[in-house]
């Protein structure tokens, strides 16, 4: 172990995290980003406090914070640890201290300061129609502000439905005509989609970044493929209830409590791309289908006017 | 979802409501927390000043005030070493270009100290707290779990599922009463002049938590309307009393509507702000009987104090007399972030006696979870009431062949922050807001203040004019 390791155990441990818990964490990381053991090192060394921490300016827009919150949670590496050690957070309207003018000003401190350097994260959708006019801030519309922070970014992240697909806002009729980042500005974000998404997807593509100096191979819609390779469906704990046509009929009945398959109640399992029965939320506590409540395909594209009515059959 | 209980009549079984209120608790516990550390303290806490303090006197001041199981001179030693490295750094992220130094800020360094270490276990407390909904809700935010007629997790009626919500029931109240709370009453304290500040005039609360079938009789935090600051008259709230003006909204022009025949019409063209005259937000404004009520902790503490609750009375009248202030200072920013606090004792107490309930349920063998229930023929109409860690918030629908015809809602920020009704009366953040000292109009931080305490849902505009210059600051809180 050399000093720099060494130091970086010694931190952990001042922190009540164990040597063993850390490495875990970073193998389920790994693994989920699909890279190979051999990298388990290498992205415990992202953790290890880097000298200048990467800049990142997150931008919100017309969304609900609950992406925000979604990473607030994330427990491997904890919140703090992401926001005082990995990364440098410049702009982000929840938590930032400063307000107002302050806030303006330090949104173009640090855009001056990093130009061409920083990480962009996109949380919400933008509105299109009547010149951008149904979302502003301090005057100017989440068109204006999107276009000129994003065009300054090293790499622009879409975290949430909203920022990668236009979500809520743009299911009909979309007064606003509210759009995803990508269809906005015309332009190929990594898009981090779900409602919220994941965190572990959002950091792993942030080590990713960090990691190999660039951002992880996507599918065609702009995921990561690591997270959104395969369906809920094929991944599922309750696939076998589906090959033998063992089916929930009603919620809270015996079918139910024996964890059935939910296809019949609606689920959209076989229709999104998410890694929600690997990785699981909150720490592994659980996801959707395990609660026992049909998959709402809230990562894919136009799932509000696509996937609803929810409890039907497909 | 209650809304669409109401319209279809479905009464759902006793587990659902009591897991309902076990994740609805979690989400005040969790809520409440995250906005006084996070979104609140630094309106009072001067993260900078922390690098000034003696952390042995910081240690004794912890002895003194908190029951925290973190604590000690080394502790203080290495919060205060980890701050010390992020600001040598040269990048301070989210503390970057705040009003460190301001003169509104009047805790001593010790006191910073221990706040901002507080802020960061709170960071972790939060996160596996978040965990309690993800037991029977899925995941958290966004829980899952919720359908008309009940809840969908009946597999997670188990021993280890709920062992599990207990275990980390007991870490986050705990975490609630011997840090939260201490910390609370510690910082204000220092700031009892903000309980002549930031204060409003009536209180709404509709009131939550059902522990039984029959409402409101059975809310544990009930129902109930204050006007004109009269804890003596607490009346009972009526949602037939409620009605939307939008006369300074961006929506086209009609008469205020009871949310039944509510109508969501808006502006066809880039909305132009102009506050003076005609539109200038995209709130409607809610009235109760034609006045503008606050809604949130404050009006939840002041109806449940007013009616004399066995668990709030008590810790209000108690946290009073510590600070040695009278019950008029209630009505104030500082009334309102203690509310919050306050009632996140309570309920958090009173979910162990939920969770205890479903234990005895499950272990008689009751686990019904859903009613099925089926569409009424032709129309139908539903009414749900609930009170939201931000307060108080309604959702009316009426059905049509098994079709939404009208939906409307009304949620606890709109009430707060509503732009002027069609009558030109102020609504609470407005009213709350005059009378702000404001030591220098361009750091308005005393202006964060009463706003951040109302837990705003939005990034809202707020304007700051000195009347000396008439100077016009225009102010994002964020």
């Amino acid at each position: 172990m050399d000093k720099e390791e060494r130091k970086l155990f010694e931190k952990l441990e001042g922190k009540g995290v164990s040597r063993r818990d850390f490495m875990r964490y970073c193998t389920f990381l790994t693994a989920t980003m699909g890279l190979s053991a051999a990298y388990v090192p290498k992205v415990a060394e992202v953790f290890a406090a880097p000298k200048q921490r990467p800049p990142v300016i997150w931008l919100h827009f017309a969304e609900c914070t609950g992406c925000s919150e979604a990473v607030l949670r994330s427990q491997y590496p904890y919140i703090d640890d992401l926001v005082l050690e990995v990364l440098s957070l410049e702009y982000h309207e929840t938590i930032m201290a400063a307000a107002g003018q302050q806030a303006e000003e330090q949104l173009h401190a640090a855009m001056k300061k990093y130009q061409g350097k920083y990480i962009c994260v996109v949380e919400g959708a933008v509105a299109t129609k009547f010149d951008g006019g149904y979302g502003k801030i301090a005057g100017k519309t989440f068109l204006e502000i999107a276009k000129e922070v994003c065009g300054k970014a090293a790499a622009v992240i879409c975290i949430g439905t909203c920022a990668s697909f236009g979500g809520v806002q743009a299911a009909k009729p979309n007064p606003g005509g509210y759009k995803g980042i990508g269809d906005a500005l015309g332009i190929k974000p990594v898009n981090i989609p779900g409602c919220p998404p994941n965190p572990v997807n959002f950091v792993g593509t942030v080590v990713n970044f960090l990691l190999l100096g660039k951002l992880p191979a996507l599918d065609n819609l702009g995921r990561p493929l690591f997270a959104y390779g395969k369906t809920i469906h094929d991944q599922c704990p309750r696939r076998s209830h589906f090959e033998n046509e063992e089916f929930v009929t009603e919620f809270g009945s015996e079918e139910a409590a024996m964890g059935y398959c939910l296809y019949k109640m609606g689920c959209r399992g076989p229709e999104t791309y998410n890694n929600c029965p690997i990785a699981k939320f909150n720490n592994g506590t659980s996801f959707p289908i395990e609660a026992g409540h049909p998959c709402i395909g809230c990562s894919q594209p136009d799932f509000w006017d696509k996937m609803t009515p929810f409890y039907q059959e497909m | 979802m209650r809304a669409v209980e109401d319209a279809v009549g479905v009464q759902i079984p006793d587990n659902a409501r009591i897991i309902r209120n076990l994740l609805h608790g979690a989400q005040f516990q969790h809520d409440h927390l995250v906005h006084f550390y996070h979104l609140h303290a630094l309106d009072w806490v001067d993260v900078v000043s922390a690098l000034k303090a003696d952390p042995k006197k910081t240690a004794a001041l912890a002895d003194n005030v908190s029951n925290a199981n973190v604590g000690g001179a080394a502790y203080f030693k290495s919060v205060q070493q980890r701050l010390q490295t992020f600001v040598d750094s040269g990048q301070l992220g989210p503390f970057a270009n705040a009003y460190w130094g301001h003169p509104a800020y009047k805790l001593p360094p010790e006191a910073n100290l221990m706040a901002a270490a507080h802020y960061v276990e709170a960071l972790r407390i939060q996160a596996r707290a978040a965990r309690l909904h993800a037991i029977f809700g899925a995941k958290n935010p966004h829980l899952q779990s919720l359908v008309v007629g009940g809840v969908t997790c009946v597999a997670d009626l188990t021993p280890d599922r709920i062992a599990e919500f207990l275990y980390l029931w007991k870490e986050t109240q705990s975490f609630i009463e011997n840090v939260y709370i201490p910390d609370l009453v510690a910082v204000a304290s220092f700031y009892k002049d903000w309980g002549g500040i930031g204060g409003t005039t009536n209180f709404l609360a509709w009131g939550d938590f059902p522990e039984t079938a029959k409402e409101p009789e059975s809310l544990y935090m009930p129902r109930g309307v204050i006007k004109k600051r009269d804890l003596a008259k607490v009346a009972m709230a009526k949602q037939e009393g409620v009605t939307e003006h939008v006369k300074h909204s961006w929506y086209k022009d009609g008469s205020p509507k009871h949310p039944y025949k509510g109508e969501t019409k808006p502006l066809q063209e880039n909305p132009s702000y102009k506050p003076d005259k005609g539109k200038y937000s995209w709130f409607k404004s809610p009235r109760y009987e034609n006045d503008a009520c606050e809604v949130g902790p404050l009006a939840r503490v002041l109806v449940a104090y007013a009616r004399g609750h066995a668990t709030l009375k008590p810790l209000v009248d108690q946290t009073l007399k510590k600070l040695g202030v009278p019950v008029t200072a209630l009505f104030s920013t500082l009334g309102r972030t203690a509310a919050r606090g306050l009632e996140t004792v309570a309920i958090g107490k009173a979910m162990e006696g939920w969770l205890m309930q479903l234990v005895e349920n499950v272990k008689n063998g009751n686990t019904k979870t859903y009613q099925s229930w089926d569409w009424p023929s032709g129309e139908a109409m539903g009414v749900g009431l609930n009170d939201v860690p931000r307060g108080s918030l309604g959702h009316w629908v009426r059905i049509e062949n098994k079709k939404i015809k009208n939906y409307q809602y009304v949620v606890p920020s709109t009430w707060n922050l509503c732009p002027r009704c069609g009558n030109n009366k102020m609504g609470p953040v407005e009213e709350a807001l005059i009378g702000t000292p404001v030591a220098d109009p361009k750091k308005p931080l005393e202006v964060l203040r009463t706003v951040h305490s109302f837990d705003p849902c939005i990034a809202c505009g707020v304007h700051v004019i000195d009347p000396d210059s008439n100077q016009v600051y225009k102010v994002k809180a964020l």
